[in-house]
């Protein structure tokens, strides 16, 4: 088993990925290639399988064919395949998924104390780092249910973030979120794009891909129908279904 | 209307009872009596005998039980198997069978194995006991684990807990909310189903009971005294359950 992490290799390569649920085909051949630092946005509509990608990449969801390479190294559907990868790729629910019984504090240094070692006072360190990066450093000894929604995304990336991951995915991260909040959101995911980590985000917030995304791809019906540079995918779609959803989308 | 008469009529019976007529003889367990007080302390020992039974077949359960619901919730259908032909076999058992079972064949099992282990009526009504309720703690279990969302378990995942690690710190402490009452309730199952280890030659509550209706032959009385026994001891237990529910429900953040 390879245990040191290849970052010379693509951090993501998907080859001809199927998954099925049941007799229902869910993703088609799937061919993706995400190099380290890189920005990937994926649209398309509801159901089109977008998030079945980002679960089969993190394992979440098996898939049932194809292969998945993670920074060079072939992930299966066998655990023992990424164990060195637990916790490098991080993920960002569209409903949080916090741990309501913990402080905001306890949830972040859950992942770093058990899954790394670190002592209480140095995952504690490291928490308070990121929830300063997030913006929310006073609300460490609150519960998850007495914040804001934007306050507990924000956590969420936090908690993500504290395992010092290499790939952070974004499921629909602003979906559940008031209108009112969605920026504050969007802003934290903009600087942590600045800094060089390696994002695929989920989303419909245009203007945030138009900023940030090196990449766009849109998904229909299980399937990538397009992918390319945000110029010419905002400007020039190439196939009739990506220009109207951009059209249905950008109207609202 | 006729539940009403019932419990009137029984009632009466047992208030004509104290008034001693020659059908009824309350003596026997009169505390004013030097006997009658020899007999009621013979009879209320027993109540050790019925807690530690039933407080040992509880815990034994409880750790049973979750290794039985484990498997239930797996992902492969082989684990959700064995779950399930555990829970539904030892579910389907009637209670005194099984303690035969337990008591009389379970050594000749051992001794076959060569492996001599005497089961004695303790520790034969306590694996009985535990045996027969951890199928229903399994589903407890189940429910409430099940109850967690998803969610919960996949974000546990991605910041790198194994199974182990997010059952411990993420589910469990949720789970446990809604695990607890029922838990607690099962216990008077427990309670009342261990005067069954009478049968076997335990001294518990009703064995205690039965020897002395043989040697006083007061049944009525003697039995009375046994179901308010049973009652008192249902009853805090009643009260510690819903004491229970209070604090969980009172303290639920979701
Ligand atoms: N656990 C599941 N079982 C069966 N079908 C599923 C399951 N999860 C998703 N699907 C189906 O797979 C398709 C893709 O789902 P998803 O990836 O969630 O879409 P998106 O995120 O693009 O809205 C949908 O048609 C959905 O109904
Ligand atoms: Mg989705």
């Amino acid at each position: 088993m390879q245990s040191e992490i290849l970052m010379a290799a693509p951090a993501i390569e998907l080859r001809g990925v199927n998954k099925w649920y049941g007799t229902f085909q869910a993703l088609k051949n799937i061919d993706l290639v995400i190099e380290a630092g890189e920005k990937v946005v994926i649209c398309g509509p509801s159901g089109s399988g977008k998030s079945t990608v980002v679960r089969c990449i993190n394992k979440l969801e098996p898939h049932d064919s194809g292969t998945l390479q993670v920074f060079g190294q072939t992930v299966t559907n066998d655990p023992r395949s990424y164990s060195n990868l637990q916790g490098e790729v991080g993920m960002v629910f569209q409903q949080f998924n916090l741990f309501p019984h913990l402080s905001v504090l306890d949830n972040l240094t859950l992942g770093p104390m058990k899954a790394r070692g670190l002592t209480r006072s140095e995952a504690e360190k490291r928490a308070r780092h990121y929830l300063e990066r997030v913006r929310i450093p006073d609300q460490a000894d609150k519960r998850p249910s007495q914040l804001s929604g934007g306050q507990q995304q924000r956590v969420a990336i936090a908690r993500a973030l504290c395992m010092e991951p290499k790939i952070l995915l974004f499921d629909e991260p602003t979906s559940a979120l008031d209108p009112e909040m969605i920026s504050e959101v969007l802003d934290v995911m903009s600087e942590l794009a600045q800094d060089g980590m390696t994002m695929i985000v989920v989303t419909h917030e245009m203007g945030f891909a138009r900023r940030v995304a090196d990449k766009m791809v849109f998904m229909d019906g299980g399937e990538i129908i397009e992918q390319g540079a945000p110029e010419h995918f905002f400007t020039a779609p190439s196939s009739q279904r990506c220009q109207t959803f951009l059209s249905q989308i950008l109207q609202h | 209307m006729t539940y009403k008469t019932i419990l009137t009529l029984t009632c009466l019976m047992l208030v004509s009872g104290c008034s001693s007529s020659a059908t009824w003889g309350w003596y026997v367990i009169d505390p004013t009596t030097p006997t009658g007080w020899t007999n009621i302390k013979f009879l209320v020992s027993g109540m050790g005998d019925t807690i530690l039974i039933s407080v040992i077949a509880a815990v034994i359960s409880i750790v049973l039980g979750l290794l039985v619901a484990l498997p239930g919730l797996s992902e492969r259908r082989g684990w959700r198997l064995v779950n399930r032909v555990y829970v539904e076999f030892i579910r389907a058992i009637p209670l005194l069978p099984m303690l035969f079972w337990v008591f009389y064949g379970l050594p000749i099992v051992f001794k076959s194995m060569g492996i001599s282990v005497p089961i004695d009526p303790f520790w034969g009504a306590i694996i009985t006991l535990a045996l027969s309720d951890s199928a229903f703690t399994a589903e407890i279990y189940r429910a409430g684990i099940q109850s967690i969302a998803k969610g919960q378990r996949e974000a546990a995942q991605t910041i790198g807990l194994t199974y182990a690690q997010s059952m411990r710190y993420v589910i469990l402490p949720q789970a446990i909310r809604r695990i607890l009452p029922p838990l607690a309730n099962q216990f008077i199952y427990i309670v009342k189903m261990s005067a069954f280890a009478s049968v076997i030659g335990m001294q518990e509550l009703t064995r205690r009971a039965n020897e002395l209706v043989v040697t006083e032959y007061r049944p009525l009385e003697i039995y009375t005294l046994l179901i308010v026994e049973y009652l008192i001891l249902v009853l805090i237990i009643s009260a510690g359950v819903r004491w229970l529910e209070r604090r969980m429900g009172s303290d639920e953040r979701a």
